[in-house]
């Protein structure tokens, strides 16, 4: 890909103003307030653009595409099922305790309704996960910086991270808000060009549904699954899931999907991550931090149009191979190389038979190839010698195995002029850049109130919290910035410790529902809760495996007592089971224990000890209940729709 | 918070908007440029479109300001 003048024009305006951004909001930085919460002073359109902004990072971006190329329209699923009915829930039931409690963070409230354990447990996996995931979003991006752009990896790191140091630390939550309400307008604005002419050049909506009819009869031909399936299985969302786990390219059953995904997961990260909620709280008064998620399921419920479709269209225009468009392919690292030419070298020498030379090149270059391809090659090189880039450039010509993460970018680049390929490129720059300043904001909340000032250094000066805040902020992008050296060197390192955070989170959605809905669970409860739910996952993962897998690292490394046709079928799973065994053991160990809290002290905690809120100049149509309603009406109505 | 975020929009994107329908005015003969685009020069429409949007934001904070 290569940049003009206009392009890199784009790319500076947009930074020049999310800096100045920065600048214009430091004057109203004078509290700790200010900083980490913007002193509840955000309009609620505004906190609901951020709330979904700070959800969807690039990687989202790059992945949803990504799904939506390998599983087609069931990966729908994640927004309509794994995120809407949640973010309603989370406006109508959870949302009253979270403000109304006064705490200011979501640690906090566990101290509040529980006890100090419990918050430093979830405040410290907390703040480490956000800098583990703001580093391997930074990583993502130096490296497609690199290998899009030949820019240098290290620069653009550093370059990227400052500019986000500089308006972080100018402006705060608020900063980080309000670049995240530009950042969703450049995705709406960079993006839908090209998804408005990939779907022109693929013929409309009727074309694309029979060319995918096409893909899922036949999805070998792309490498798409080992596996056929029945026509609609990439252009309907639940027929082909209702139809079994063999019957449909995610491999997963219906309980699992709507249990584990719809559920568990869903609920456990749209109603108790404080990335999302701390959005939400920084909202004017009460009738705004609960319309917040509201406002946020509007455009989530659309947004499959912008992030799903386009592999979607991919796919469809890689099996009629228009213009001969195909699927982005994993690139050959450059150290396997030497050896695959060289196997290719022998292979010709020796007249081996076809499939064994196939499957030694293979071998050493690390990918799948395709047969007629590599047999092709081997011929050539054996009648006249070829250049060692020539035969560089055949092997990856050959590759088989797709890069889903690149099908997005394949589409930019196809459709997009100088001009407009700035301004999708910096929509994607600015989810990156976005997405690690929404992670160092709740870092540093999380650290200065849940951390430093609960177990370090309490009863210091409000001054004091701003500038730990401010000198934290510093620190937790340094950190991001080694954790993203590290998942550029040691991947497995980072598979690891994602792993963990999987166990951590799974069983926690539990914790907070008999937290906030049944006063009887005690402060023990809710901790060995927890700590069961976690340690059980970890066991469940090392107990089961996924067809495909071998034991290790993707689970099984106790033993396998369990087998499971898909990993995301692994996933929900794993899920449902926490869930199923930190509700058990609460449940259990509160009704063992005495209460620690009065009834007094859970006033405004937990449901039934708090009155209800009456907004009575609020007018009817925009109560939260009302608002849900007709929300979770329209994504069942879309939901019968793709049926 | 003093700062109304819909003049930051709203200035960047009828900038952005402007800057791209220029471009395409000035690169609107050249068609092979536009051959990627299907044959539309997308530089130019979607430039008015980011610049209507703009102004509308700006409109929006304009009249945001007159009432307190």
């Amino acid at each position: 890909m290569h940049l003009h003048f206009i392009d890199y024009s784009i790319m500076l305006i947009y930074v020049g103003f999310v800096i100045g951004i920065g600048f214009a909001l430091k004057r109203y930085m004078k509290t700790s307030a200010d900083f980490f919460l913007s002193g509840h002073s955000i309009p609620t359109w505004v906190c609901g653009l951020a709330f979904l902004s700070a959800n969807l990072g690039a990687l989202e971006l790059v992945g949803m595409a990504a799904s939506g190329a390998k599983y087609g329209i069931a990966t729908c699923h994640f927004y309509w099922l794994g995120a809407i009915p949640a973010m309603v829930f989370l406006a109508v039931f959870m949302m009253p305790f979270y403000y109304g409690s006064k705490a200011r963070s979501v640690p906090e409230y566990l101290k509040l309704r529980f006890d100090e354990r419990t918050r430093c447990f979830n405040s410290l996996t907390f703040a480490v996960m956000t800098v583990f995931t703001s580093g391997i979003s930074m990583n993502a991006l130096a490296g497609l910086l690199h290998s899009l752009l030949g820019w240098n990896y290290d620069l653009s790191l550093w370059i990227c991270s400052a500019v986000v140091l500089v308006y972080v630390l100018k402006g705060g939550l608020t900063s980080a808000i309000y670049t995240e309400v530009l950042q969703f307008f450049m995705i709406v604005l960079g993006f839908s060009p090209v998804v408005y002419l990939g779907m022109k050049d693929v013929g409309g909506w009727d074309h694309l549904k029979s060319l995918l009819q096409g893909v899922a009869t036949d999805p070998q031909k792309l490498g798409l699954n080992a596996h056929s399936f029945a026509p609609n299985a990439w252009t309907s969302a639940w027929a082909p899931i209702a139809a079994g786990p063999a019957a449909n390219p995610m491999g997963v059953d219906i309980f699992a999907l709507v249990f584990g995904l719809g559920f568990v997961m869903s609920f456990g990260y749209w109603c108790t991550n404080f990335l999302v909620i701390q959005r939400a709280m920084a909202a004017k008064n009460m009738a705004g931090a609960r319309r917040t998620p509201l406002v946020a399921a509007v455009p989530k419920m659309l947004f499959p149009l912008l992030v799903i479709l386009p592999g979607m269209i991919a796919v469809a225009l890689a099996s009629t191979e228009k213009g001969g468009y195909r699927l982005p392919q994993v690139m050959i690292s450059s150290s396997a190389y030497p050896a695959a030419v060289a196997a290719v070298k022998s292979a010709s020498a020796s007249h081996l038979d076809p499939a064994a030379a196939e499957s030694s090149i293979a071998a050493a270059a690390k990918r799948g190839l395709d047969p007629a391809k590599v047999a092709a090659l081997v011929a050539d090189n054996a009648s006249k010698s070829l250049d060692d880039s020539v035969i560089q450039q055949r092997l990856q010509d050959a590759v088989t195995d797709n890069d889903y993460n690149g099908v997005i970018l394949s589409l930019v680049s196809r459709y997009c002029p100088p001009g407009l390929m700035g301004l999708a490129l910096t929509a994607l720059l600015a989810s990156f850049m976005s997405g690690m300043a929404g992670n160092v904001t709740a870092f540093n909340t999380v650290w200065t109130y849940d951390l430093y000032q609960a177990y370090i250094a309490p009863n210091k000066s409000d001054h004091h919290y701003l500038r730990m805040g401010q000198a934290v902020t510093v620190v937790g992008i340094l950190l991001s910035i080694v954790c993203a050296y590290v998942a550029s060197n040691y991947s497995n390192a980072m598979d690891i410790v994602q792993l963990v955070f999987g166990f951590v989170n799974a069983p926690l959605f539990a914790t907070f529902l008999l937290g906030m809905f049944w006063a009887r669970t005690t402060s023990h409860g809710a901790f060995f809760g927890l700590c069961g739910g976690t340690l059980m996952s970890a066991l469940f993962h090392g107990c089961t495996l996924a067809s495909g897998n071998v034991p290790g690292i993707k689970g099984g490394w106790i033993t396998v007592l369990q087998g499971f046709p898909s990993e995301m079928a692994q996933n929900f799973w794993l899920a449902t089971f926490a869930f199923s065994i930190c509700f058990g053991f609460t449940v259990v160990i509160s009704l063992a224990t005495r209460r620690t809290k009065t009834n007094e002290e859970l006033q405004g905690l937990v449901y039934s000890m708090t009155p209800r809120i009456v907004e009575p100049d609020q007018a009817w149509y925009l109560r939260p209940g009302v608002l849900g309603t007709v929300l979770l009406l329209v994504c069942a109505g879309l939901n019968f729709w793709f049926w | 918070m003093g700062l109304d975020i819909r003049f930051p929009i709203g200035l960047m994107f009828t900038l952005l908007g402007a800057l791209l329908s220029a471009y395409g005015l000035a690169t609107g003969s050249d068609s092979a440029l536009y051959a990627s685009s299907l044959g539309t020069n997308v530089n130019l429409w979607w430039g008015l479109v980011l610049f209507l949007f703009g102004a509308a934001m700006l409109f929006f904070a304009w009249r945001g300001r007159r009432k307190p």
